[in-house]
């Protein structure tokens, strides 16, 4: 018996992706799965990723089966977990951090057979494709308003990590707040967490004390709402999710993350035999970026201006990266009309002219 | 009424059975609490002891729980000498990350040149890095009488801001698009940590883990060292009096906790992790501190207690896959383990009494 296990474990071992083709062989109904880099319960970003796999099951009902594991470290962790639910039989599973890349793509070419979709990364295979959100488009809308409504002529923001996606979102903000306001300035203050409730409620504190009356954050938690609702007369944008237990004041509005109909398009294409590698990064226009309502708290002008600026880059008539613009040490990045390419915005580690820090190195 | 008697002498027997009873208990009152989240309990306590070891998919979880149970077993085994002593290093997840730090800063340092000598130096750099950094507590303790349990602990932070710094500064991967996080360490074949046997879960760290378990078990069964803590442990004033140095052992058992769980670090960073980002701390450092209490500060209960608390992880995985188990629910079942086995505990040292006490 003892020897037979053994025996057993080397053979499963040596064909591990075989087992894989016969669980998923075995199954009745299409398997998707999801992983999570925080608890559903964070009400902002995996609790958007499950609330678009709720979506997604409700779409299919019966049709399909859909598991998730939440909290998965990223690391050895997230490989280990992926795997198993390739083992188990998913067909297609949606990895939703981007420090689950190297993880993800390890997998997806242990299992040739399993789709894999990553979120927010840059590696894509023959069976890997890759999905995330332009919410630099939502940033500009949130830096329009936030660039009307200071009084200080300061906004502050909440930076997570200083990486291309959260510098995008700064240097968006900041160029539609100067649009409006030639005399404002950005603080920022990075709490090295995608969501830490302590560190971003110390962060709007220091904020507001350095005179901030608007407070933008790229983290999750409710944290800065209830700091700028202490505070009093300080605004707020909703993260991720709605956050609209803080309306109408301070969360004037939000970005809220959409990912259901995503979901819902790959799984069809998994149905239908049409999948098939891509990489799609959608904004205001293909619904993945959500504006929230608009509180009364913003003037009737400023709403319609801002209204006026989200239709605009729905259409694809003004994209929110044109020039000109130049970089912080004063070189041109972009000329006169010119339009960034996505493959600019993904790698983009500077700030624009006119914000006055270092990012963090 | 029920009441506990001092025995003469803790009960050898009940040392024996408590971490079984207490198994039994979690599993118990797990049952109940995934029955009252709606689940069936016997599956979900078969999926978690079970499927790992026995289920279909077996083949690949198995050596995973070595992978997982390696850093655990490794860090416990050096706690287990400075608990037995009474000396409570509590920031083993500082000295894991700075470990890793030097071990890491040595291979890219080095990088990309290939050298068989390259991998002990990291070996080295990553135990020197674990050592100096549990000293820190040590020193603090011995020189001005600070208490060790707060200042290792307070390290951790200190090391996990220096571990930020680290990935986005000096050891960021240069074509890495900015994103912080060092090189692959993995795919860097002088400085991998690999499998010894592809598809068997063995990589160096299990290998030292395994070593450190018998070492500890020599140590504390024949070596003066191991009889000074045990001594210390139990009868400290005596112990001074038996010519133990009470300061140079809380030098030695921190340093060596410390090395232990420094090169948990670097056989980590080098291996299954790979790189070294913000978040490589997962908790081992103190998932390690229930690792060593449950296995009861023996070297081979800790060795069982690494494997059982990597078998609920993966388990507790593949429960959340099948079964729709929330994360939260089997954290709970990790924290009774420990809650069980602390309460239990007592019978080793007392004995329930039914009735009044004899006047």
């Amino acid at each position: 018996m003892q020897r037979r296990t053994m025996l057993k474990s080397a053979a499963a071992g040596a064909v591990l992706a075989g087992i894989a083709t016969v669980a998923a062989a075995q199954d009745d109904v299409p398997k998707v799965g999801f992983i999570y880099v925080g608890p559903v319960g964070d009400l902002g970003w995996s609790y958007q990723h499950d609330q678009g796999r709720q979506q997604l099951q409700e779409h299919f009902g019966d049709e399909i089966e859909t598991v998730y594991i939440e909290n998965v470290p990223e690391g050895p962790d997230a490989e280990r977990v992926l795997t198993q639910l390739a083992l188990q039989g998913a067909d297609l599973i949606f990895a939703t951090s981007f420090g689950f890349m190297e993880a993800t793509n390890n997998v997806a070419q242990q299992f040739p057979d399993v789709k894999f979709e990553h979120a927010t990364g840059y590696m894509t295979s023959d069976n890997l494709s890759v999905y995330g959100s332009r919410f630099y488009e939502g940033r500009a809308v949130e830096g329009l308003i936030a660039g009307e409504l200071t009084e200080s002529n300061i906004i502050g923001y909440i930076g997570s990590y200083p990486i291309p996606e959260v510098i995008r979102g700064i240097n968006s903000s900041f160029l539609h707040a100067q649009k409006v306001n030639p005399d404002v300035e950005m603080r920022i203050v990075w709490a090295y967490s995608w969501f830490d409730p302590a560190a971003e409620a110390e962060a709007a504190q220091a904020l507001i004390d350095a005179g901030a009356d608007v407070v933008l954050q790229h983290t999750d938690s409710t944290a800065p709402q209830a700091a700028a609702q202490a505070a009093g007369d300080v605004y707020t944008f909703g993260q991720a999710s709605d956050m609209s237990d803080y309306a109408p004041m301070p969360r004037v509005t939000s970005i809220i993350d959409e990912w259901g109909d995503y979901y819902i398009e790959r799984t069809q294409a998994l149905i239908d035999g049409t999948w098939e590698t891509s990489d799609t990064w959608g904004g205001i226009d293909s619904g993945m970026v959500g504006i929230g309502e608009m509180t009364d708290a913003i003037p009737q002008d400023v709403r319609d201006e801002a209204q006026d600026l989200i239709d605009r880059i729905a259409s694809g008539e003004y994209h929110p990266f044109t020039g000109p613009i130049n970089k912080a040490d004063g070189t041109q990045w972009l000329a006169e009309g010119e339009v960034a390419t996505d493959e600019q915005l993904l790698s983009m580690d500077f700030y624009v002219e006119g914000i006055e820090a270092a990012i963090p190195d | 009424m029920i009441r506990l008697e001092r025995r003469r002498e803790p009960s050898r027997g009940w040392a024996l059975a408590t971490p079984f009873i207490a198994v039994l208990l979690t599993m118990l009152a797990g049952g109940l609490l995934f029955a009252a989240l709606g689940k069936d309990p016997v599956e979900a306590i078969r999926t978690i002891f079970w499927d790992p070891l026995f289920g279909p998919y077996a083949g690949y979880s198995r050596p995973q729980l070595l992978v997982k149970a390696a850093p655990l077993i490794l860090i416990a085994t050096g706690l287990s000498l400075g608990f037995r002593a009474g000396i409570w290093n509590i920031g083993a997840e500082g000295q894991y990350i700075v470990g890793a730090i030097c071990a890491a800063a040595v291979a890219l340092a080095a990088y990309p040149a290939e050298s068989v000598l390259l991998f002990p130096a990291m070996v080295l750099a990553g135990a020197l890095g674990g050592l100096l950094w549990g000293l820190i507590p040590g020193v603090l303790r011995v020189r001005f009488g600070a208490n060790e349990v707060l200042t290792s602990l307070m390290l951790v932070y200190v090391a996990e801001a220096l571990l930020a710094a680290m990935a986005l500064g000096l050891l960021r991967n240069p074509e890495g698009r900015g994103f912080p996080g060092s090189r692959n360490l993995a795919q860097y074949p002088s400085a991998a940590n690999l499998e010894i046997l592809p598809g068997s879960g063995m990589h160096w760290g299990v290998v030292a883990a395994l070593i450190a378990v018998v070492a500890a078990q020599v140590i504390f069964a024949r070596h003066q060292l191991g009889y000074r803590i045990r001594l210390t442990g139990a009868a400290p004033r005596a112990a001074v009096f038996a010519g133990v140095r009470p300061g140079l052992l809380v030098l030695v058992c921190m340093g060596f906790s410390g090395a232990l769980a420094g090169l948990a670090g670097m056989f980590e960073v080098a291996g299954p992790a790979g790189r070294l980002s913000i978040d490589f701390g997962a908790g081992y450092g103190f998932t390690a501190i229930i690792v060593a209490f449950l296995g009861r500060l023996n070297p081979f209960g800790i060795l069982a207690a690494g494997l059982l608390m990597a078998l609920t992880y993966i388990g507790g995985e593949l429960a959340q896959m099948q079964l729709a188990l929330p994360v939260a629910a089997i954290q709970i079942f990790q924290g009774m383990l420990l809650f069980f086995l602390l309460g239990i505990d007592v019978l080793t040292a007392y004995r329930p009494r039914i009735g009044k006490a004899r006047a």
